[in-house]
Parts: C-alpha cells; sequence; structure tokens
C-alpha cells in the first residue's frame, strides 16, 4: 500500500523517533535510529543523518523506516502499541539530513484495530503455519488446549443458563398448581441442556461451513461463536459427532420423560429439538433468514417452560406459557445484542439478522421496547392474577437494562466496548428469570405456610 | 557475551525491532519483546504473526535494535542494534516457548495474568521461539546517532 499523506502527516505527532533500516555488506539488517520529521504535502520523510562509517545507509537503495511506540503501564502490561514501516529509498538533501521517499506502508495501530480484531484477521496465518509445520514434521501439529478448557469452549457452557431458566421456571409453576418431583425435574434439566449444548455445538458446524464465523473478526466473549473449528482446536467432523450426540442423550431423555409422563410431550420435544437444530442448520436456516430471534425467543421460552411443567403436571396450561414470555422476550434480546457485533461477518456470510437489516437507532429503540413489554407482562399477568403476584418482584431487575441501552448508544461500533453491556445483557435475563422462579417459591410457602396467605402473596 | 549496556538494555527492553528478510530480500521489522540469558537473545512469535518464522528459517541473518527510550526502564539510556543469527524453535508450539517464560515474568510480571485466560485467546499462546546468536553488536551511548557508535566483534555463541 503506498503510504497516504494523512498517514505521512500523523507521524510526527504518533511517533518519537524513527530507525532505518538497511542490508549491510554481508547480508544482514542493520538499524540505526535517528529524528525525523515528514513532509506529507511533498510525500516524504527528512531523516535526519546518522554518523560512523559502518552504520551508513546505502543512498539510492531500498530501506526500511520504521516508526514504532508503546506506552508501558507498570503492573498492568501496555497500551497504546503502534508503529508504521515504510519502504522507499534513500536520497542525500542539502545540509545533515537524509529524505526517505517511501512507496510502500504497513502497520497497525491498536486504537484503530483493536488487538484482538488483529489478531483475528490473522487467524489464516496461523493455520497456514500449522499446516507447514505438520508437513515439515511429518506430524499433525495442532493447537490446543486442556481438555476442560476445550470442552467449556466447544460447548459454550456458560449459556446453559439460557436453559436452566425456563425449565426452572416451569417446574416452579407446576411446584405451585400441582407440587414436584426431584427427578423428573433433574431429568428435564439434563435433556433441556443436552440439547442445547447439541445446537450450539451444531451452529458452530454450520457457521464454519457457511463462513460467517469467519466473516466475523470481532467475536467477543459472547458473540461470533466457540471458534474451535476456526482456530483447528477441534475438527469439524468432532464437532458435527459431539452435537450429534448431545442431541442422542436429550431426544432420548425427552422419549423416556414422554413414555413416563405422556406421549403429548413429545411433540413439544420434536418442535424444540428442529428449531434448534434448523436455527443455522440447511435448508431452513432461520437464523439466515431474519427468524433467529424468534425462534430462540420461543424455544428457550415457551417451548423449554411448557415442557418442563407438562414433565410435572402431565397436562399442558397457560400460566407456564404466560410466566415463560418475558424470559422469552430477554432471550431473544441476548440473541439480539450479541448480533450487533456480529453485524459486519452476518451480513457478509448472508445471515438477516435484525441488526444486519435495521438501522443504530431502529436497533436501540427496538431493544428499549422490548424491554418495556418485557416488564409491562409482568406486571400485567401478575395484576390479572395470569401469574403469582409475587413474580413482580422481578421488576427489580429492570435497571440492568439501563447499561446496556447507554452502550448500545456510545458503543455501537465498538464490538470490545459493548462487552460489558453484552455481560449485564445476559444477567438481566438471568436475573429476572430466577426472579421470577422466587416469586414462584414465596407463593408456595406462602401456601403451605399460611391458612389464608394475603393477596400479594398467591 | 554483550557487551555489560547492551545486556542491561535487553533485561529491561520491553520492544526491540526484529528485522527479517523477507523471500525476495526486503527488509520486513517487527516490534517483539526481546529477553537475554546471558548467551542467546530470545524472542517468542505467536503463530497468528508467523510470517517472520517462515522468513527466518529462509534466511536467518537478523537484527535486533533496542530504540526506544520509553520502552527501555534503564538508569541511562543507550540504543542498540546486535545483527546475528536466528534459529526457529516449533517443535513444541503448544509448551515449548514456556522455557522463557521465567524471563519473560521478569520482564513483563502481567503475563502470568494473560497466560491465565490463554482459553481466550488459544492461538496468540501457540508461540515458536526465535533464538538470535549474536555477531556483532552496535551501541550508542547516551542514544546518540549522531555520533558513531562502539562496535563489538562476537565470537558467535556454540550452540
Amino acid at each position: 500500500m503506498k503510504p497516504s499523506s494523512e498517514l505521512l502527516a500523523g507521524l510526527g505527532d504518533r511517533f518519537e523517533h524513527a530507525v532505518i533500516v538497511f542490508v549491510d555488506g554481508e547480508g544482514y539488517p542493520l538499524s540505526v535510529a535517528t529524528d525525523f520529521r515528514a513532509d506529507a504535502e511533498r510525500g516524504v520523510v527528512a531523516l535526519r543523518a546518522v554518523a560512523g562509517d559502518e552504520v551508513q545507509p546505502p543512498i539510492g537503495e531500498q530501506v526500511n523506516v520504521v516508526f514504532s511506540h508503546i506506552r508501558p503501564q507498570p503492573g498492568i502490561g501496555y497500551d497504546e502499541r503502534r508503529y508504521v514501516s515504510l519502504w522507499g529509498k534513500l536520497a542525500r538533501a542539502d545540509g545533515d539530513e537524509l529524505v526517505l521517499t517511501p512507496d510502500r506502508a504497513l502497520g497497525w495501530d491498536e486504537e484503530e484495530v483493536p488487538f484482538f480484531e488483529y489478531s483475528e484477521r490473522s487467524v489464516p496465518q496461523a493455520r497456514r503455519y500449522f499446516e507447514q509445520v505438520s508437513a515439515e514434521t511429518g506430524r499433525d501439529v495442532r493447537p490446543k488446549l486442556s481438555f476442560g478448557w476445550l470442552f467449556l469452549r466447544a460447548t459454550r457452557l456458560p449459556f446453559l443458563s439460557a436453559t436452566f431458566v425456563p425449565i426452572l421456571l416451569g417446574i416452579a409453576v407446576a411446584a405451585y398448581v400441582n407440587g414436584f418431583n426431584w427427578w423428573l425435574a433433574l431429568l428435564t434439566l439434563v435433556g433441556g441442556a443436552a440439547i442445547h449444548l447439541g445446537v450450539n455445538v451444531f451452529n458452530d458446524v454450520f457457521d464454519t461451513q457457511s463462513g460467517s464465523d469467519e466473516a466475523n473478526v470481532n467475536p467477543t466473549q459472547f458473540s461470533g461463536g466457540s471458534r474451535v473449528i476456526l482456530y483447528g482446536l477441534v475438527s469439524m467432523r468432532t464437532m458435527a459427532l459431539m452435537a450429534s450426540a448431545f442431541f442422542a442423550v436429550g431426544i432420548g431423555i425427552g422419549v423416556l420423560l414422554a413414555a413416563l409422563r405422556g406421549w403429548d410431550l413429545l411433540w413439544l420435544g420434536i418442535a424444540g429439538a428442529l428449531i434448534g437444530f434448523f436455527y443455522t442448520a440447511p435448508p431452513l436456516r432461520l437464523v439466515h433468514r431474519g427468524l433467529g430471534e424468534v425462534a430462540v425467543a420461543i424455544g428457550f421460552g415457551p417451548i423449554m417452560a411448557l415442557g418442563a411443567y407438562f414433565v410435572q403436571a402431565r397436562a399442558y396450561a397457560l400460566e407456564p406459557a404466560l410466566a415463560s414470555l418475558p424470559v422469552a422476550i430477554l432471550i431473544a434480546l441476548i440473541l439480539y445484542v450479541n448480533e450487533v457485533p456480529d453485524r459486519v461477518g452476518d451480513a457478509a456470510s448472508g445471515k438477516r439478522t435484525l441488526p444486519v437489516r435495521w438501522s443504530k437507532e431502529a436497533v436501540v429503540r427496538a431493544y428499549e421496547l422490548a424491554v418495556v413489554v418485557t416488564f409491562v407482562l409482568i406486571v400485567v399477568f401478575a395484576v390479572t392474577d395470569l401469574i403469582v403476584r409475587p413474580t413482580l418482584i422481578a421488576l427489580l431487575a429492570a435497571p440492568l437494562a439501563l447499561p446496556v441501552v447507554r452502550a448500545l448508544r456510545e458503543s455501537y461500533d465498538q464490538p470490545y466496548a459493548l462487552m460489558p453491556a453484552m455481560g449485564k445483557n445476559i444477567q438481566l435475563h438471568l436475573v429476572t428469570g430466577l426472579l421470577l422462579v422466587v416469586g414462584y417459591v414465596i407463593a408456595i410457602v406462602a401456601d403451605a405456610a399460611l391458612d389464608n396467605p394475603p393477596f400479594f402473596l398467591h | 557475551m554483550l557487551p555489560e549496556p547492551i545486556e542491561e538494555l535487553l533485561a529491561t527492553a520491553l520492544v526491540g525491532e526484529l528485522t527479517v528478510l523477507d523471500d525476495e530480500g526486503r527488509l520486513v521489522t517487527h516490534p517483539l519483546i526481546p529477553f537475554y540469558d546471558g548467551e542467546l537473545i530470545y524472542l517468542t512469535s505467536s503463530v497468528l504473526f508467523s510470517r517472520k518464522l517462515e522468513h527466518i528459517k529462509a534466511n536467518p541473518k537478523v537484527s535486533l535494535a533496542i530504540s526506544d527510550p520509553v520502552a527501555v526502564t534503564g538508569e541511562r539510556f543507550h540504543r542498540a542494534t546486535i545483527q546475528g543469527d536466528a534459529v526457529v524453535d516449533d517443535s513444541d508450539l503448544h509448551a515449548g516457548w514456556e522455557r522463557v517464560l521465567p524471563l519473560w515474568r521478569e520482564k513483563e510480571p502481567v503475563i502470568d495474568m494473560f497466560l491465565g485466560k490463554r482459553v481466550a485467546l488459544p492461538l496468540f499462546f501457540e508461540r515458536a521461539v526465535i533464538e538470535i546468536s549474536p555477531r556483532r553488536a552496535f551501541l550508542w551511548e547516551d542514544g546518540r546517532t549522531d555520533r558513531a557508535p562502539q562496535v563489538f566483534e562476537l565470537a558467535g555463541v556454540a550452540r
């Protein structure tokens, strides 16, 4: 790339010194630091001549001039990492100066391209190097992680809260209405978790195949997939087998629960598994058609809660479905906010998510509206006796949405600055869901402890 | 053995500029943190930024410059350039580089915290070690390159 006049004009502010590098008579690189001033108008860099016969840069030949800056932060590391490398021919000017006319430039500034993005952009080079070392050594050389970390990363285990919240809520509603069986509850959680992990792993397989993970150079700990296939940590085949195994376990438990508690459960289980599988799998690819948020809301809301309720109560009911609606909206909002940093990569791979299709303003407004609807639903359902009144305690979680809105407004185009907000958004779902469960537990305890509980406790 | 002022620079410099020659003979410079054990200079490179490793394997002639006063914490600042022959050790990309971890830790204790988060950026910690046998060194006292450098011809280090 030819250096722009902006690049040259900024050198004086961004760097304190230059290093002239050339090849000496014996073929070794030789570097000499010096002072400089850039002349953007003329497209040249003037360098103070250096002393010493052994270190004289060659006039009229190609040299490399490097500008490098770093700011040490004792105890933390360093920041403000940046460098610019220019290539061109040197000429001797009047007086005590050399003049570089650069014809090529390369560089990096972590304030423009964050280190994590810079690293992600370099993943193809890493894969190439592993292939090269494998060819040199005659053995398959791959990157490694300990089994525990790899399992955590490949399955995205911490996201299981998305499954546990609606299942616990369904169980809590059933416990309030009909009573409760520990073993069935445990089996429901394990089955739901298996399906969820299967969905996560299949999601990676199909996102790698479609190229959307590779196109996304701004992954965060909450978005952009596990990337274990992309990094070469796990093969595509192993991931596909692992996902199939999770689905087999989840489906097996679903069939067992249906046999024990009623075959009507099967339809719900089939719907959940199909939505999960076709979330990214062809031919439906729900997320590619702009249906990802709805699919996630249905799957991790009413389906999970109703299923868990059915296992306990052997019947379907309206209450668990209604109680799960706030949770459904909030889980969709987790996906929705996580799609904000992914939107460039998603668009490149044909994923028509809402943040891909909508403007920033529309995305933020819709988030605000959805949060308001979530908490209004809780109030309306509780006041009208559709769910128990102590669930109003879930309103305490509402302020968690404020920093998310603020971050969306202020850091919409800064994936790494959005990360704390993504974490808060996950907390919003988790805390709201658990407080809904707590609301039911309060109602259960009040019913058991009091002959005639006051109206606000049932 | 390198002259004492250069050893001191290597012991404290947070960044050095490693220059290698690419497959067309063009100079390519990379800022890296240097380490020194009294004999060899060590640098490590993630596989993410491994073009330099390919270049060194093809042409081992390299130089390392320490030029930035901000990135050096010694009492008296000098500038130095060390030319040498480099070897890439990528026999164990996952853990082989950890042999220089004690030197890294001395200079940058926070590395342990980053290493603890290896799961977040696994490829960054798949690394090769670049070992440089110094053959000639240039020292500019007080960092002044308007004065001729002291030049040290080194015998080269037996591996």
